[in-house]
């Protein structure tokens, strides 16, 4: 079994979370319970409440926002367990219409120890 | 300390996989019948055994790169033995055994774990076995089971919507036509370390992400098909109007497409639109020598000697496309292979039937109704209507949304409209327009002349 985040972006000005959605995310997620293929999920605060942290030359710098500056933000995401790609783009295209947002599927390094 | 003993059994291993798979005791005796004198034999098996071996490879090693390696290094030892031991009985399946057994030897100079390699050997060794029982004799003749099915399951792991289109491209010219990568560089005038490059990363994002090695299911077949026939037809296209360049088409690629669709279709014999793509293929491909003049200059349809078209391709191919209307399952292919069965029928340019060519178009835009499409509707309208109608027509595609607006044959094709209502002022205005955009040096020569013959 591998390992995908399935990543939420968001437009931050134009979202329009409602009561819906709430409910078709939580079927989405005792689904992927049943399934045995939930590994971890949450959902973010706007970035907004973001903070970034450097560490440069032995210093630590602290600032305001979120790294890249962009429309789309992260909104939230899910780990899952697949058993390869096309699985995992399968729960995407799941959750992709529970939450109304485009959803990246992206594979998780594998452990070392899983590599035999 | 193993070393010895997984050598003898690999050996071993081989020599029971030959027997099984060729029917025959001892392969090691060259065949008296055809003993290989040059590179010619070899070549031969290459070509045709590539790409089967590759795809047989990944499946019982699971991984592309130690899959082309093995298939390299199996080669590169028929190089060496060939020419003076003879080409064995059964040259693919002598490839896939030794490819495995190199794969194998990889396998244990890497691994850093006795275990891993035992393992592959013992699962490699069972899956070879179970082919060699589900294909007995003659395996060499007609592949069966399951070689065929390790083809297309590589195919469509080629041709995957998570991998961009340049990649699909350029693996599947890689892995299924079994071109070396100098060649897909040359067919692309890419330069060849990009098309590695390319490769690579391909490569690599099939082993991080997991993309599968699988036959998608029937209910997922209707998404993942067309992006297979996309990489094939794509093929066919840039061979049959290079996309930059000198020379109007590269009829090595046409040949490649029409060899990869061929494929399909004895693949997945039951899927009306890999019939209509290798209809469409046929149908098309047939006048590619009539579209260009001795002088090298590009020929349109209507102009075209008609005596020069390919009459057997062009026979194949309707042949296809009615084997395509009994199936009455119609997709864009089949209905772009029947308007060029319309074309083929006629024996002079004036006895098309344009009107059969405009309802196969209106079809068309009912199920597919891309930007393209529309345009090649206006040539039909404009022979069933007059040029004024389509005119108006593309007008209103150029206000549409802007993306024909830098498509040179959107202008070409207004140009060529605004020309037979006598608006030449227009007509050169659009001429010019085409120029500009037109990659293709054989297109611009062509466009050029025309622009030239108006204000003369």
């Amino acid at each position: 079994m591998r390992q995908y985040l399935l990543a939420v972006h968001i437009d931050e000005n134009n979202t329009s979370s409602d009561e819906a959605v709430y409910q078709r995310v939580d079927e989405f997620n005792a689904e992927l319970q049943s399934a045995g293929a939930w590994v971890f999920a949450g959902g973010l605060h706007p970035s907004s409440a973001s903070t970034v942290v450097r560490a440069q030359g032995g210093k630590v710098v602290t600032t305001d926002g979120p790294f890249a500056e962009t429309k789309e933000q992260l909104g939230g995401f899910w780990i899952i367990e697949a058993a390869d790609l096309d699985a995992a783009l399968d729960w995407a295209a799941k959750g992709a219409a529970a939450c109304g947002g485009p959803v990246e599927v992206r594979p998780f390094q594998e452990m070392p120890e899983d590599q035999g | 300390m193993e070393e010895r003993p997984a050598t003898n059994s690999a050996a071993k291993n081989r020599a029971a996989t030959d027997r099984t798979a060729t029917g025959k005791a001892a392969t090691d005796e060259p065949a008296t019948d055809w003993a290989a004198t040059d590179g010619a034999a070899l070549e031969r098996a290459y070509r045709e055994s590539a790409g089967r071996a590759v795809a047989t490879l990944v499946r019982v090693f699971g991984d592309i790169d130690i899959a082309e390696e093995a298939v390299q290094e199996a080669f590169a030892v028929a190089a060496e033995r060939w020419p003076s031991s003879g080409v064995p009985p059964n040259p693919g399946g002598w490839i896939v055994t030794t490819a495995r057994n190199k794969a194998l030897d990889r396998l244990r100079r890497e691994s850093s774990r006795p275990g891993r390699e035992a393992r592959a050997a013992r699962e490699s060794q069972a899956l070879l076995e179970a082919d060699a029982a589900a294909q007995p004799n003659e395996a060499q003749l007609k592949e069966v089971g399951p070689v065929q099915d390790d083809r297309l399951r590589l195919i469509f792991t080629c041709c995957h919507p998570a991998l961009g289109a340049e990649a699909q491209l350029a693996l599947t010219l890689r892995l299924i036509a079994g071109l070396q990568t100098p060649e897909i560089a040359r067919a692309f005038l890419v330069p060849e370390p990009a098309i590695a490059q390319r490769l690579v990363r391909a490569k690599r994002k099939i082993r991080d992400a997991g993309i599968p090695y699988r036959v998608p299911r029937d209910a997922e077949l209707p998404d993942r098909l067309p992006y297979v026939l996309a990489v094939v037809y794509l093929v066919f296209n840039e061979g049959y109007t290079a996309s930059a360049g000198d020379d109007l088409s590269r009829p090595g690629l046409c040949a490649e497409a029409v060899r990869l669709a061929r494929l399909l279709l004895e693949l997945m014999p039951d899927e009306p639109e890999v019939i209509g793509l290798l209809a469409l293929l046929l149908l098309t491909g047939a006048r590619r020598e009539a579209r260009t003049s001795a002088g090298g200059s590009l020929v349109l349809l209507a102009d075209q000697d008609r005596g020069r078209w390919d009459h057997a391709m062009i026979a194949e191919g309707q042949q296809l496309v009615r084997a395509c209307l009994r199936r009455n399952r119609p997709g864009p292919y089949q209905i772009q292979a029947a308007i060029n069965a319309v074309h083929s029928d006629a024996a002079t340019a004036a006895q098309t039937d344009w009107r059969q060519i405009l309802a196969l178009y209106d079809q068309m835009m009912a199920i597919a109704p891309t930007p393209v499409v529309a345009l090649n509707r206006c040539v039909a309208v404009a022979e069933v209507h007059g040029p004024a109608a389509a005119l108006e027509l593309t007008g209103q595609l150029g206000r549409g949304g802007g993306r024909l607006d830098s498509y040179h044959l959107f202008h070409s094709t207004r140009a060529d409209l605004l020309r037979r209502l006598g608006r030449w002022a227009e007509a050169l205005a659009a001429y010019d327009a085409a120029i500009a955009l037109a990659a293709n040096g054989a297109e611009r020569a062509f466009l050029e002349q025309r622009r030239d013959s108006l204000s003369a």
